[in-house]
């Protein structure tokens, strides 16, 4: 059936106010404040340790966001676990929230589609994330050039830029799946529960599972080498199934130039390699790109699904 | 006679194995006040839905000012006001505010929202409070600012479900006021709600509900003659006169029953003249005589008597 009018319509207008409603809620202030506090830290331990070892280091400020200080973990493992939580207070009820106020049966009687409010609930979303994430990284390079007096070289800031684009498309897969739930479920307490349970299993549980999952999929025989690899390259796909563990890939090469691969390497191939020579950007990312491809699908799919359920629920809940 | 504003026909909505509506018929023609009555889980609200177009009927078509709501969502939005059953406002965003967000969906310009804003906010007496958050509204606050947002966006139909449901007796009847007002105007009113005294004093046509069929359409009149067969009701009350003996020779006079203080009588005509010239002819002192249609209320319940016995 051909309907007239654009489907788009008014999806500016609720992304700018959703944007609106989140930059003045204390929910965001509370959580963006736990992010700066851990972030600072993680990036005040970093420079610390850059001061003490490795002065000579040829790509100084991404070692600012990946160097770990016991007992604090680096800043990218630290977005890595804590992103999840900013988007899931975003978006956790972003449908059901409206049912609840009673306002969703009047904003669709507006002359607008039903696809601009999920669309517009979901860039409204990104919107505030990404001038988050932009006002963090860009504090952290303040903080790196203040502290120790270098500025970044113009690959360092491509490869950050990257590593920027590159999280918020993680921070977009869990705001889809926040998305979804809030869409699913009718209570706002229960999708909210829903979305943490779905990461903690993936940002904790996740890699104790994996190992025992592939050892039963593919279990070892002692008398044949390669069924070793075949486990563990087993649980490598499985672990690949959670984002974080994508995210996790993807900062590891963009972060260190000096990374080849993200899975196992034999000997042979290392032949004529110059270990700890740097990569060019663009090959890091060429390295990385199949999990980037899996995280941006998995936030199309997220969101689609959502929006399958959307259109299809009823206006009177 | 102009084209029809809403046209129904043969609307059906099934959920599962329930069937909620099962055959509605509506037209509405321009300025009407239409009443839907009937009982909770009645498909009034469904109904509504399947006019707006936000929820897709089972089968049967639906036309709102010559449009399809499924087809040209859009246009029919923009034509239709719809004040859903207890109407939610954005509590953290002031009354203005609320309208603005409305107004920009509905793709006004900015410096034309703003009057309009300011004269619909004044028209439902809210200038005062309008840059309140609406979180401090009260619940005829909330349903008046619902009715500005109609009056903003100018639209041709309103479609107001339970309006005056938890309303106090004053918001009430400034909601009514305004309802009037907007008839007056041309706009076309559906209105749905179980408080028949409300829907008797502004419905030009009343609809009748039951279990997703409509039972009846028309006037309140034509509904009082179809249930009681156009009887009137006459309440005699008269002191020294047997009222019960001396109606005997009377035609047309279907029942006579004592009420307490005096008789009730129920004829095919308007007997008064009559029986009051035989009261005072045999010496009684005649203290009321007071004739009556049935009101909407005997008649929505005399209706749901008979239906319930059909079923």
């Amino acid at each position: 059936m051909k309907r007239e009018g654009s489907p788009l319509k008014g999806v500016g207008t609720i992304a700018i106010k959703e944007a609106a409603d989140h930059m003045t809620s204390a929910r965001m202030h509370l959580i963006m404040l736990l992010v700066l506090l851990t972030a600072a830290g993680s990036v005040w331990a970093a420079i610390g340790q850059i001061r003490v070892t490795t002065a000579e280091d040829p790509f100084l400020f991404l070692k600012l966001l990946t160097t770990a200080r016991d007992p604090l973990p680096s800043f990218a493992s630290f977005l890595g676990f804590l992103l999840p939580l900013v988007a899931i207070a975003l978006g956790f009820d972003g449908i059901n929230g409206e049912f609840g106020k009673r306002t969703m049966s009047r904003i669709l009687a507006q002359p607008i589609y039903r696809d601009a409010v999920l669309f517009g609930k979901f860039l409204g979303g990104m919107l505030v994330l990404a001038i988050a994430l932009l006002t963090l990284w860009l504090l952290m390079v303040g903080l790196g050039i203040l502290m120790l007096g270098l500025p970044p070289s113009g690959a360092d800031v491509g490869r950050g830029l990257a590593y920027l684009a590159v999280t918020l498309v993680y921070t977009g897969v869990w705001l889809a799946l926040a998305l979804a739930f809030s869409t699913v479920i009718k209570t706002p307490a229960t999708s909210a529960l829903a979305a943490l349970s779905v990461w903690l299993v993936f940002s904790i549980f996740w890699s104790m599972i994996t190992p025992f999952a592939a050892s039963v999929i593919s279990p070892l025989d002692p008398t044949n080498p390669m069924t070793l690899l075949s486990q563990y390259e087993t649980q490598q796909a499985l672990a690949r199934i959670s984002p974080s563990v994508l995210y996790g890939e993807i900062s590891q090469m963009l972060l260190d130039p000096a990374s080849r691969s993200v899975g196992p390497v034999f000997m042979s191939q290392l032949q004529g390699a110059l270990v700890g020579a740097p990569l060019p950007t663009l090959q890091s990312i060429l390295i990385i790109w199949p999990q980037i491809s899996g995280l941006f699908a998995a936030m199309v799919l997220l969101f689609t699904g959502a929006y399958v359920v959307f259109q299809r629920q009823e206006v009177r809940a | 006679m102009s084209e029809p504003v809403i046209e129904a026909h043969g609307l059906v909505k099934r959920y599962g194995k329930s069937t909620v509506v099962d055959g509605v018929d509506l037209t509405l023609t321009e300025g009407e006040v239409l009443g839907l009555l009937g009982p909770n889980g009645a498909g009034k609200t469904t109904t509504i839905l399947m006019l707006l177009g936000l929820t897709e009927p089972s089968a049967g078509e639906v036309r709102v000012l010559g449009r399809n709501p499924l087809r040209e969502p859009l246009k029919v939005k923009s034509d239709v006001g719809y004040l859903p059953d207890a109407v939610g406002f954005y509590d953290t965003l002031t009354g203005r505010e609320n309208l603005m967000f409305t107004a920009r969906l509905g793709g006004f310009n900015p410096a034309e929202a703003r009057t309009r804003i300011a004269a619909a906010l004044d028209r439902v007496h809210l200038s005062a409070a309008a840059d309140r958050r609406v979180g401090t509204y009260s619940r005829g606050m909330r349903q008046r600012l619902g009715l500005a947002e109609l009056l903003m966006r100018e639209t041709r139909v309103a479609i107001l479900d339970e309006p005056t449901s938890g309303l106090d007796p004053q918001s009430t009847d400034e909601l009514l006021g305004l309802i009037r007002e907007f008839s007056a105007d041309g706009m076309t009113v559906i209105l749905s709600s179980h408080l028949l005294d409300v829907v008797q004093s502004i419905c030009t046509r009343v609809a009748l509900f039951n279990r997703g069929r409509v039972g009846f359409v028309g006037t309140v009149e034509a509904l009082a003659q179809q249930v009681t067969d156009g009887a009137f009701h006459i309440d005699v009350a008269a002191d020294g006169a047997d009222v019960g003996a001396l109606i005997g020779g009377l035609e047309d006079v279907n029942q006579v029953k004592p009420d307490g203080t005096g008789w009730h009588i129920t004829a095919a005509r308007d007997i008064r003249a009559e029986l009051a010239k035989r009261i005072v002819e045999a010496g009684g002192a005649l203290k009321n005589l007071d004739a009556h249609r049935v009101s909407l209320s005997e008649a929505y319940n005399l209706f749901f008597k008979e239906v319930s016995h059909e079923a």
